[in-house]
């Protein structure tokens, strides 16, 4: 089960035309809205983008392979989810806020993490994406050629699920996993060092 | 040894292309009715000598007109008045307006820019511009994309227009301009993108290049003279630019120059800060990385550095240093000096001898200051000049891949670039302030042309232990490195202040009120609520025989970031959200500018 890494994602991206301001923004559902749980124990299941079924490459995915969080009873997170927390807060954070509140003029990310499928927050990451109109003048540059951004895409993404949906309280996070071999070995293989 | 020749030779060159002032820029300065360069006047006093809006009526205060610029962003700066036309600038994408006084704020004429919209991301913390100057009929904007434009006056039509800057490299633009004699100062923006930092001087004729001296590199580069260049009296000696780098380091070094410009006719300087070294991680950056964080004194006609000093060596905290530069005349111990205080991101207010950069006061103007305890003044100490740095709060000592907590002030400084005002009749700078510590935690980042290279994670909450506020609007006196009387506020003060001859201090803060304040005591004389939070500067300007005080509403900036959804305090533990005010919960966006006078 390798669909959840981010190379296959930026596969699926380059097979992807992605327009300025295309399919994505169409939908633009409120970028405020807070994720609720869906009512239905077998719907929760159905669309469950969330709850870590397996660990694997240093880091817990879904039942469909997607990364995400696990933070367990004691606040204790994985080390993705907190190097997210890190790589977020110097790449991200001058426009999406502190722990991806969202600013003055850019969307609350922690809520869009968890209504953009994977694919789509990847693809938005590193593609970026232009509103500019009469009322806004919204761009989100395109990351896809920085290795700060890329190399911890799936730790930045994990962590703002792990806001979205509240399992991860505002501020620094206290306790985490170590850190996985896996994930240093792909770490120091992305960035070429 | 050919560097050195070479530089000579620039420098009897400059000297023999040298003018003689602008005496018609200098009497429209002078004017107390009009407001024609953002800072009001070089000395950046920020100080009108207009009294008719005084301590006694200034609570009569009445809203007389207002106009929208219609756009959303951060609206920093102000608007400048120009005989009878007023002139109105707003954030990307630069509108510049021309307002008729005569004819209630008839629009004259309109300026938009053509930019290409992917400069907005590049700009770290909103695209704010802090506004246009005037000079020899001309109107200078200085565009978000680094394109600066020389706009007829009268009708908007683009007399030059010149390229600063690379946007794909990261290179932008906030800053306002400074026209200078037959020159126009120009800084350039982008330190969080490894952007090495300089100040360019163009001709106001055509545009062409004059001059152009970058914070770090070859002396070629630095316009430093190594034998007559001076830090605290001693010669700075040979490559100083870059001898305190390693590697390459300092060809993506930082030090950008996105503050305020001020300049002294008598010595013909100009003195301006440079801004923090790339990235934030001091470990990727071993040694003083010099001339980041340092006030500038460069010869205006040639650009050669007359005496640096760096006031944060080795930066580890991102304190830029480019907040203004304020000249000021004074007496200290009963001799008239020539001074120049400057209220530093990193919590100190320095006071330097502005004619060969001797170091006289430098104190905490915020007492929650503790990265470093002192900054030593004895010269004979082989310290002399240098914070002294507590080991606790060093995130170089301290290292990568480990949260320093508890630092104060925060990146954001004890004050940004929300210029003070100063006032020659009491004698005190009165200084928008923050009030906000921080958490911080540097890591390894490697650096990509044109995307952020910061390095650091970061977390702020207001100071401990105080009022609960983020900011405080203070009373300072120079001389003594003293706060006379500070006024806590709930939020940052991200608003420029001025102070009038009518003994009534303005300032305006991010909940959106126009505040006036006595310039004495610091009693609070007249406040309204404006339509959205203040980040832009409090100007003042006359006409028809009537004092007008105008000042920009429209939040954003880097206020709009770390405010607009509340902090959080570490100290309170997980959970603990919302035990701190969310600035959105007071304010939304909108550019408006508002202008009060006294009723008829």
């Amino acid at each position: 089960m390798t669909k959840g890494t981010l190379c296959a994602a930026l596969a699926v991206i380059a097979a992807t035309t992605l327009t300025d301001g295309g399919a994505l923004a169409q939908t633009a559902p409120d970028p405020n809205a807070v994720a609720t749980p869906d009512a239905t124990p077998a719907a929760a299941a159905a669309a469950d983008n969330l709850t870590a079924v397996t660990f694997e490459g240093g880091r817990y995915l879904t039942a469909d392979g997607v990364p995400t969080f696990k933070i367990a009873a004691d606040g204790t997170m994985d080390w993705a989810t907190y190097s997210g927390f890190r790589r977020y807060h110097s790449e991200c954070h001058v426009c999406h806020g502190p722990e991806g509140e969202g600013s003055a003029y850019a969307p609350a990310i922690k809520n869009s993490a968890v209504r953009l499928s994977y694919y789509d927050f990847i693809a938005v990451v590193a593609n970026g994406r232009t509103v500019v109109n009469a009322a806004q003048n919204q761009v989100m540059p395109t990351f896809g050629t920085n290795p700060n951004v890329m190399c911890y895409l799936d730790d930045i993404y994990t962590y703002l699920k792990a806001r979205g949906s509240e399992a991860l309280p505002r501020g620094r996070p206290s306790k985490k996993e170590p850190k996985p071999d896996a994930i240093r070995d792909a770490e120091a293989a992305c960035l070429g060092l | 040894m050919n560097r050195i020749i070479l530089l000579t030779t620039a420098l009897s060159l400059g000297g023999a292309l040298s003018v003689s002032a602008n005496p018609a820029l200098q009497a429209l300065i002078d004017d107390p009715n009009q407001w024609v360069i953002q800072t009001g006047d070089y000395a950046n006093q920020r100080y009108s000598e207009l009294d008719q809006i005084n301590t006694g009526n200034v609570a009569d205060l009445q809203v007389a007109w207002t106009f929208s610029t219609g756009v959303l962003r951060g609206h920093e700066g102000s608007p400048l008045v120009v005989g009878d036309i007023m002139y109105v600038h707003s954030p990307f994408p630069n509108k510049v307006y021309a307002l008729d006084l005569n004819d209630n704020g008839k629009i004259i004429w309109r300026y938009e820019p053509v930019q290409d919209p992917t400069v907005i991301p590049v700009m770290c913390c909103d695209t704010v511009n802090r506004g246009v100057a005037y000079a020899d009929g001309k109107i200078f904007l200085h565009q978000a994309d680094t394109t600066v434009v020389a706009l007829d006056a009268l009708t908007g039509a683009v007399v030059w227009s010149v390229k600063n800057g690379d946007p794909t490299k990261g290179e932008t633009n906030t800053a306002t301009v400074m026209p200078v004699k037959d020159k126009l100062i120009v800084g350039i923006s982008g330190g969080e993108f490894g952007v090495r930092g300089s100040v360019t001087a163009y001709n106001i004729a055509d545009g062409s290049l004059a001059w152009r001296g970058y914070s770090m590199g070859p002396d070629s580069d630095t316009l430093i003279d190594p034998v007559n260049t001076t830090h605290l009296g001693k010669p700075v000696g040979p490559d100083s630019g870059t001898n305190t780098w390693e590697g390459d380091q300092w060809k993506i070094g930082g030090g950008t120059t996105w503050g305020w410009y001020s300049y002294d006719p008598e010595l013909n300087l100009i003195y301006y800060g440079s801004g923090n070294p790339s990235t934030w991680n001091p470990s990727q950056r071993p040694g003083d990385n010099r001339w980041s964080m340092t006030i500038w004194a460069r010869d205006a006609d040639t650009g050669v550095a007359k005496w640096v000093y760096q006031m944060t060596p080795h930066d580890e905290w991102d304190f830029d240093g480019v907040n203004e530069m304020v000249l000021t005349e004074q007496q200290i111990g009963g001799v008239d000096r020539k001074l120049l205080t400057h209220f530093d991101r990193n919590g100190f207010g320095y006071t330097l001898d502005r004619v060969t950069g001797e170091l006289l006061v430098a104190q905490k103007y915020d007492p929650q200051v503790n990265w470093a305890s002192e900054v030593v003044m004895d010269p004979a100490s082989d310290q002399y000049g240098r914070p002294q740095v507590v080991a606790a709060y060093s995130t170089q000592q301290n290292g990568e891949d480990v949260n320093s907590t508890g630092i104060c002030p925060a990146a954001l400084g004890s004050k940004d670039q929300q210029p003070s005002a100063y006032s020659p009749k009491t004698q005190l700078h009165y200084v928008p302030t923050n009030h906000v510590c921080m958490d911080y935690e540097p890591f390894r980042v490697s650096y990509t042309a044109g995307q952020p290279y910061v390095g650091a994670t970061l977390a702020m909450y207001p100071a401990p232990d105080s009022h609960g506020g983020m900011g405080n609007f203070i009373a300072w006196d120079a001389k003594e490195g003293k706060i006379k009387w500070s006024l806590p506020e709930q939020f940052s003060v991200w608003s420029g202040a001025l102070a009038t001859a009518g003994d009534v201090v303005f300032y305006g803060t991010l909940e959106g009120y126009l505040k006036a304040v006595d310039a004495n005591t610091g009693a609070e004389l007249y406040r309204f609520k404006t339509p959205s939070g203040i980040i832009g500067n409090v100007m003042t300007y006359g006409h028809g025989g009537k004092q007008y005080v105008a000042v920009y509403s429209g939040v954003g900036g880097w206020a709009g970031i770390g405010l607009a959804a509340g902090l959080t305090n570490p100290n309170d533990g997980l959970g603990a959200v919302g035990g701190y005010a969310a600035l959105s919960d007071y304010t939304a966006l909108g550019g408006t500018l508002t202008v009060f006078a006294l009723p008829d």
